[in-house]
C-alpha cells in the first residue's frame, strides 16, 4: 500500500492524515479568531 | 461499502461527482457569496450598523462622567425612586450606567435626532435591551462603548437587562422617552 | 489478545472488549446527565410558563445553570467520547489505545460532573453555564469544568492513538470510513474547544481563589466562547457523523461522493469554530471586520458544508432506496422508509429540525447587524434547542436505540413505545424552539425569571400579549418534550436492566443492519440524469425558505432606530 502512496492525490493524502488535520483545525481558529481577537482587545484606547 | 467501511477504491479523490451534488454545491456557494456581500453592503447603505467605538475606563471614571451629564441636563425627577430624567441637546452625548440592578438615569430624546450613547457597567456584565425597538447590546464593565442612536418613533421605551446578572437580574430596568 | 475480540453476529463488526466497556460506561453516564439535565429543564420550562411560574427566582437561576451544563455539555460530550471509541476501535476493528488512559479520562469526567452538580445544587454557583466574569462562582465550579474538560481531552487522545494503532496494525485498507472521518472532525474541534477552555478557565479559577486580581470581561467572553460555542460545533460534527452512520445502518447507504462529504467535513475543521464570534456581535471593542469575517465562517464555507451534508445524507438514503427498487416518483423512497424504526425516524427528524429550524435561524441571527435584534433574547435558546436538542440529542437518542442490542447485548424493551418516542420528543422540542424564537422576536429576554417586572417597585415593561401566549405554548411543548425524553431514559435504562440478554452468537430479533445494494443495483436510478431528484427538490425548498427568512429579517432590521 505504501509503495503506491505517491499516486494518491495530494488533497486526499491531507484528508487521510488526522494529524495534519488536527494541526490545521487548531491553528486556523487560533489565528483567525483567538489571536486576532486578543490583538483587537489589547489595542483598545483609554477613555479621556 | 458504506459510510461504516473504508472507501472501496484506494483513490477516491478522482471519482466523478453526481449531478445533483454539483447543482446543490453551486447554489449554496453562490448563496454564501450573497450572504458574505450583504454585511459590508449594509455598512454602506443601511442605517443599522452598531459602532464598535470603545475605550477602556473604570467604574469610578465612568460614573463621574455620567454624574456630570446628569447634573447638567436633568429636567425633572420621575417615578417612585425619583430618578432624574435627563434631556441632552440633539446631537449630544448621553451617558447611561448599567449596574446591579438598574439602568441610570432616565433619558429623554427627540425623535429624528442623533445621540451619542456612552454605555458601560459599574460592576458585572449586563445587557442593554431597548424595547419595543428590540435593540440589544452587551454592556461590559471597564469598557465604554459609544453608540449613536436615531429614534424613529416617539413614545416610552424600556431598557431591560438581558444579560443574567445575579439574583436581582429580573429587577433591572431603565427607561428612555422619545418626544416629537 | 484475540480472545478480547468478538464478532458481532448481526453486523459482522469486530469488537474489542475494553472499547465496548468504554462505550458502555460513557453512554450510561451520558444518559444519566440527560436525565438530570432534563429534570432541570422541566423546572425551567414550568417557571417560564407565566400561568405556572413554578420556581422562586433563586431556584430558577440555579435550575437554569444546572440545565445548561448537564445537557449542553455533559450529556453531549459523554456521548461523543463513546462515539469516538465506536468510530475508531469498532469501525476499524482494532484495539483501543491504552484503555487505562481511557478509564482515567472517564474518571476525571465523572468527578467533574459530580463536583459541578454538587456546587451548583449548593446554590454557590448560580452563574449560568457561561459564568461571565466578573460575576464569581465558587472555585469548585471552575475546577469541576477543568476536570471534565481534561478528561474529555484524554478521551480525544485515546481516539487519536487508536487511529495510529489501526494504521500500524493495518486493520483496514486505504482511507478510514467516512463515519470515522466525521469523528476525527469532531475530535479536532474538541481539542480546540478544550484548549480554549483551559486558557480561560484556569486563570478564572486562580482569580476565584484570589491569586489573580481580575479577569477582563471582554477577554473572558472572547476566549470562553471559543470553548462554549466550539463545544456545540463538536455536537454538529458528531451528530452529522451519526446521520451518515444511521443512513448506512438502516439502508446500507453509501456516501454519494467520498470527496464531497469529506471536503464538507474539512470545511468544518478549518472554519466551523470561527462561529464563536456569534456571541460577540454586539460587544464593544472588537471591530466589524473581525465580526464579519468570523461570523461568516470565512465566507460561509462552513454553512456551505452543512448544506452539503444536508443534501448528501438524505441523498445517500434516496439512492440506496432507489437501488432497492423504490424508484418511482419523487418520494417513494421516503414514503417506504421504516418510519416505525426509532433509529431512522429519530435521525430524519433530527436532520429536518436541525436544518429548517436550527440552521436557518442560526445563520440569520449570526448576521452581524441582524444580531442586534436577537442578541440575548429568547430567540437564542429557541435556536439552539433546534440545533442541540432536535439536531444532536435526537440523533444520539436514535443511535442509542441501535447500540443497546449491538454493544450492550440486550433486547430493547417496549419497542412500540420506542417507535413513538422520536416523534413525541421531536414535536415537543420543535414547539419549544419555535415558540421561544417567537417570544424572542418580541424582545423577551433569555435567562429572565419575571418578564412582567412585577417586583421592580419602579419602572415596569409590558411585553405584547402575544409574548405570554407564546411562553404558555412553549411551556406545553416542554411537557411534551420532557415526556419524550423521559420515555427515552426509561426505555434505555429499562432495557439495560431488564431487556433480554443476547447470547454471544445470537442475532437480535429486531432489524439491525441493512445489506448494501450492489453496484449493479445503483445503475440507472433517479430521473432525467439526476440520481436523487427527491432530495434535490427538498433541498431547493429548504433554500427558498432560508432565503425568504433571511431577507425578511433584513427588512425587519431596517424598521428599527438608526444605529451607528
Amino acid at each position: 500500500m505504501d509503495e503506491n502512496q505517491d499516486s494518491v492525490p495530494l488533497m486526499q493524502r491531507i484528508l487521510d492524515n488526522p494529524f495534519i488535520l488536527l494541526f490545521l483545525g487548531v491553528s486556523f481558529p487560533a489565528v483567525l479568531y483567538l489571536i486576532w481577537g486578543i490583538m483587537e482587545i489589547a489595542s483598545i484606547p483609554l477613555a479621556n | 461499502m458504506t459510510s461504516l467501511s473504508p472507501p472501496k477504491d484506494r483513490i477516491w479523490w478522482n471519482e466523478p461527482i453526481e449531478r445533483s451534488e454539483l447543482i446543490w454545491i453551486t447554489i449554496v456557494f453562490l448563496w454564501g457569496l450573497v450572504m458574505t456581500f450583504m454585511m459590508p453592503f449594509w455598512h454602506v447603505v443601511g442605517n443599522q450598523n452598531l459602532s464598535t467605538e470603545t475605550y477602556r475606563t473604570t467604574p469610578e471614571r465612568f460614573m463621574q462622567k455620567t454624574q456630570a451629564f446628569v447634573d447638567e441636563y436633568t429636567v425633572r425627577n420621575e417615578g417612585p425612586r425619583q430618578y432624574p430624567v435627563v434631556k441632552p441637546p440633539p446631537g449630544g452625548d448621553v451617558y447611561m450606567v448599567a449596574r446591579l440592578w438598574d439602568f441610570w438615569p432616565i433619558i429623554e430624546l427627540t425623535k429624528g435626532e442623533t445621540y451619542r450613547f456612552h454605555l458601560s457597567s459599574l460592576d458585572w456584565q449586563h445587557g442593554f435591551s431597548l424595547q419595543p425597538a428590540n435593540i440589544n447590546i452587551q454592556v461590559l464593565p471597564k469598557y465604554e462603548h459609544v453608540v449613536s442612536f436615531t429614534p424613529n418613533k416617539s413614545g416610552e421605551y424600556s431598557v431591560i437587562c438581558n444579560e443574567y446578572c445575579g439574583i436581582g437580574h429580573h429587577l433591572m430596568i431603565g427607561k428612555i422617552i422619545v418626544v416629537e | 489478545m484475540s480472545q478480547q475480540f468478538r464478532i458481532c453476529p448481526d453486523t459482522g463488526l469486530k469488537l474489542y472488549q475494553p472499547a465496548e466497556t468504554m462505550i458502555k460506561v460513557h453512554a450510561v453516564a451520558a444518559v444519566v446527565c440527560l436525565l438530570v439535565g432534563g429534570i432541570y429543564g422541566l423546572l425551567v420550562g414550568l417557571t417560564r410558563w407565566p400561568a405556572v411560574h413554578l420556581l422562586p427566582a433563586d431556584w430558577f437561576y440555579l435550575a437554569l445553570t444546572g440545565h445548561g451544563l448537564n445537557v449542553l455539555i455533559f450529556w453531549c460530550i459523554f456521548f461523543e467520547i463513546a462515539l469516538l471509541y465506536f468510530a475508531s476501535s469498532v469501525l476499524l476493528g482494532c484495539r483501543l489505545a491504552v484503555p487505562r488512559f481511557a478509564w482515567v479520562g472517564f474518571a476525571l469526567m465523572v468527578i467533574g460532573v459530580l463536583m459541578n452538580n454538587y456546587i451548583v445544587m449548593s446554590g454557590e454557583a448560580s452563574v449560568m453555564m457561561t459564568s461571565y466574569a466578573p460575576m464569581e462562582a465558587h472555585p469548585l465550579f471552575y475546577l469541576s469544568l477543568i476536570l471534565f474538560a481534561v478528561g474529555a481531552l484524554v478521551g480525544c487522545f485515546v481516539f487519536f492513538g487508536t487511529l495510529v494503532i489501526a494504521k500500524e496494525e493495518k486493520t483496514y485498507e486505504g482511507s478510514v470510513p467516512l463515519v470515522t472521518f466525521g469523528a476525527i472532525t469532531a475530535a479536532i474541534i474538541a481539542v480546540f474547544t478544550i484548549i480554549s477552555g483551559a486558557i480561560i478557565l484556569i486563570p478564572t479559577l486562580l482569580w476565584s481563589l484570589g491569586f489573580l486580581a481580575e479577569i477582563d470581561a471582554l477577554m473572558y467572553r472572547l476566549i470562553w466562547w471559543a470553548f462554549g460555542h466550539s463545544s456545540q460545533q463538536i455536537n454538529v460534527a458528531a451528530h452529522i457523523t451519526v446521520w451518515y452512520a444511521i443512513a448506512s445502518i438502516v439502508f446500507g447507504a453509501k456516501p454519494m461522493s467520498e470527496k464531497v462529504s469529506r471536503m464538507a467535513f474539512f470545511m468544518y475543521i478549518l472554519f466551523l469554530q470561527l462561529a464563536s464570534v456569534h456571541h460577540l456581535l454586539v460587544d464593544p471593542g472588537v471591530s466589524s471586520e473581525f465580526k464579519m469575517f468570523n461570523t461568516s465562517y470565512a465566507m460561509y464555507l462552513a454553512v456551505m458544508a452543512s448544506m452539503v451534508h444536508g443534501l448528501t445524507v438524505p441523498g445517500s438514503i434516496e439512492s440506496a432506496q432507489r437501488a432497492k427498487g423504490f424508484n418511482s416518483g419523487l418520494f417513494e423512497w421516503l414514503r417506504r422508509a421504516p418510519w416505525g424504526n426509532p433509529t431512522f425516524s429519530g435521525m430524519f427528524i433530527s436532520l429536518v429540525g436541525f436544518g429548517f429550524l436550527g440552521g436557518i435561524s442560526g445563520v440569520t441571527m449570526g448576521v452581524e447587524q441582524i444580531n442586534i435584534l436577537v442578541h440575548n433574547t429568547l430567540y437564542v435558546p429557541g435556536h439552539f434547542h433546534a440545533t442541540v436538542v432536535i439536531g444532536t440529542t435526537l440523533a444520539f437518542m436514535a443511535l442509542t436505540y441501535w447500540l443497546v442490542p449491538v454493544i450492550f447485548r440486550r433486547e430493547l424493551i417496549w419497542k412500540r413505545l420506542a417507535s413513538w418516542q422520536p416523534y413525541l420528543f421531536g414535536l415537543g422540542m420543535a414547539g419549544v424552539s419555535v415558540f421561544l424564537m417567537g417570544a424572542g422576536t418580541l424582545g423577551v429576554p433569555r435567562r429572565h425569571w419575571d418578564i412582567t417586572f412585577s417586583t421592580t417597585g419602579g419602572i415596569v415593561h409590558e411585553f405584547p400579549a402575544a409574548a405570554n401566549t407564546l411562553l404558555a405554548l412553549s411551556g406545553l411543548s416542554v411537557l411534551l418534550a420532557v415526556l419524550g425524553g423521559a420515555i427515552f431514559c426509561l426505555i434505555i435504562v429499562g432495557s439495560l436492566l431488564f431487556g433480554r440478554k443476547l447470547g454471544v452468537d445470537e442475532k437480535s430479533s429486531t432489524f439491525i443492519i441493512a445489506s448494501p445494494p450492489s453496484d449493479a443495483d445503483y445503475e440507472g436510478i433517479g430521473k432525467g440524469g439526476i440520481a436523487v431528484p427527491g432530495t434535490l427538490v427538498m433541498a431547493i425548498v429548504f433554500f427558498v425558505a432560508f432565503a425568504v427568512y433571511y431577507f425578511i429579517n433584513w427588512k425587519y432590521l431596517a424598521q428599527t432606530w438608526g444605529i451607528s
